[in-house]
């Protein structure tokens, strides 16, 4: 059986691990993106998201030394995201060890840019990214770029769809909202989106305790949770997320042979 | 040393790591002139891989581009122990829906089939083993572990004798390691699959170590390639 996925993420700005609160507020450094991808590896992550996040304000790509540094550490699938809008960035990210390119921006500037690079490197490797913010009046989401800075109009459902349609292999889903408060996924969001797309959904924004993990995978729908500062600062483990998960039953992945 | 089929589509080197992890050095291929160089500095390879992403059409094309069919043909028949990953077994087969049209290498019996609507496609992530025979590549592994899947196609696999092990996914048992003589492959990506894959692989490269060793004993030698 399909196993649900736990997923750390690092952001990552200037070579180093930070944790951030709301996208803008203030930033803390949280170690270096090599050794905490050896520890969260050892601690039974199922994959890691290494995005850099002042990629695509900055209008440059995710750092390259950084993921060919973790990618030759671990032996899990990566994804990288950051500053990605032409396939050039694409390619050179997967040439730098990526198994999967995250897009965010540069997928609402330029849709076609989503069904290009499935074409070129197969759709397994695209993964859409969508930061979803939440109109206080209307109550519908809204999808927002540039790190929350801007808005685009773009209704979160119909978006996601189409953005399966033109060929993502997996859509990242971020509570703009929710993202560092640690109160919790948007799980209302996150089902909404996992049951309109026949792609996998990545639930992100909100993990604050190992209960979150447990309700966005199975009342959200999602397929993997990813969560970077509870992890970061050490408040839950990944071992300790996965034992809440399968002891109510969410299939997870354990490791029992020991390698010769 | 073996040697790895570089087809110019994904990063190999985490593949590379992987047998580097288990003691082996590897080299990678892109054309047929790396082939016959390689050949000649190395011997007879203890085995090929060949790895793959993207789309079987663009794939098979890229072989042929390169250079790489007749090499890879010459060293399946010659005995040599060879290592699908992904969409590289998916190549081991006859045809692909992925890719009407486009033939593939019809080393083995069976097609490449689409993944029934109405469940997620890709396949993504950590998948359960289960074994329907005994083969030195899934020495020591116990029932039901886990390895890293993702792939939006499957093999159709006539004989059952084929099949080495499936995983539960969309109603189907989806092959998911395949063997026959000298060659194998696996739809997960044993390279990404933490423990497990490493121990997949250990279990490759003690197996084509074995098969290496005989053939140079039986004077099997670099001009049969």
């Amino acid at each position: 059986m399909l196993t649900k996925r736990i997923v750390p993420c690092f952001d990552v700005d200037g070579g180093r691990v930070v944790k951030h609160v709301g996208f803008l507020e203030q930033r803390q450094d949280a170690g270096s993106p090599l050794e905490l991808a050896r520890r969260y590896c050892d601690e039974g992550a199922d994959e890691l998201v290494l995005l850099d996040i002042s990629a695509s304000e900055q209008g440059r790509l995710a750092t390259r030394r950084v993921v060919e540094e973790v990618a030759t550490a671990i032996n899990i699938p990566l994804t990288v995201g950051g500053g990605v809008s032409r396939i050039e960035d694409v390619r050179e990210l997967l040439l730098a060890g990526a198994d999967k390119v995250s897009i965010n921006t540069g997928a609402v500037r330029q849709p076609s840019l989503i069904g290009e690079a499935a074409h070129r490197f197969g759709e397994q490797c695209i993964v859409v990214a969508i930061d979803a913010k939440k109109h206080p009046e209307t109550g519908q989401y809204e999808v927002v770029i540039e790190g929350g800075k801007r808005s685009t109009g773009l209704e979160v459902v119909e978006w996601a769809k189409r953005v399966g349609s033109l060929g993502a292999g997996e859509i990242l889903l971020t509570s703009f909202r929710q993202d560092g408060t640690r109160l919790g996924f948007d799980v209302a969001l996150t089902r909404a989106v996992s049951t309109s797309v026949s792609v996998p959904v990545i639930a992100s924004g909100g993990a604050g305790k190992r209960e979150h993990f447990y309700e966005v995978l199975t009342e959200g729908m999602a397929d993997a949770a990813l969560a970077a500062s509870v992890f970061h600062f050490a408040e839950t483990s990944i071992a300790s997320v996965k034992a809440h998960c399968q002891q109510r039953g969410v299939l997870m992945r354990w490791t029992t042979t020991i390698p010769r | 040393m073996i040697f790895i089929f570089d087809l110019g589509i994904g990063n190999l080197s985490s593949v590379q790591f992987g047998f580097e992890r288990c003691g082996e050095s590897s080299v990678l291929i892109a054309s047929g002139t790396d082939w016959s160089e390689q050949l000649a500095v190395w011997g007879l390879p203890q085995a090929v891989i060949l790895p793959g992403v993207g789309a079987f059409g663009d794939a098979m094309f890229q072989l042929k581009a390169r250079g790489l069919l007749t090499p890879l043909r010459k060293a399946a028949r010659s005995g040599v122990p060879l290592l699908g990953i992904c969409l590289g077994m998916q190549l081991l087969f006859a045809t692909s829906e992925e890719s009407s049209g486009s033939v593939g290498l019809h080393l083995l019996e069976g097609n490449i089939l689409r993944l029934p609507s109405g469940f997620k496609v890709p396949h993504m992530g950590w998948n359960s083993l289960e074994r329907m025979r005994p083969h030195p590549l899934v020495e020591g592994l116990d029932e039901g572990e886990y390895v890293y899947f993702v792939h939006s196609f499957y093999a159709e696999v006539p004989n059952p004798k084929t099949v080495v092990s499936v995983t539960p996914y969309a109603g189907v048992e989806v092959p998911a390691i395949v063997a026959e003589g000298n060659l194998c492959g696996t739809q997960f990506h044993p390279e990404k699959s933490g423990p497990i894959g490493h121990r997949i692989l250990q279990n490759f490269v003690y197996w084509s170590r074995g098969i290496h060793e005989r053939m140079r004993e039986e004077g099997n030698d670099v001009l049969q390639l």
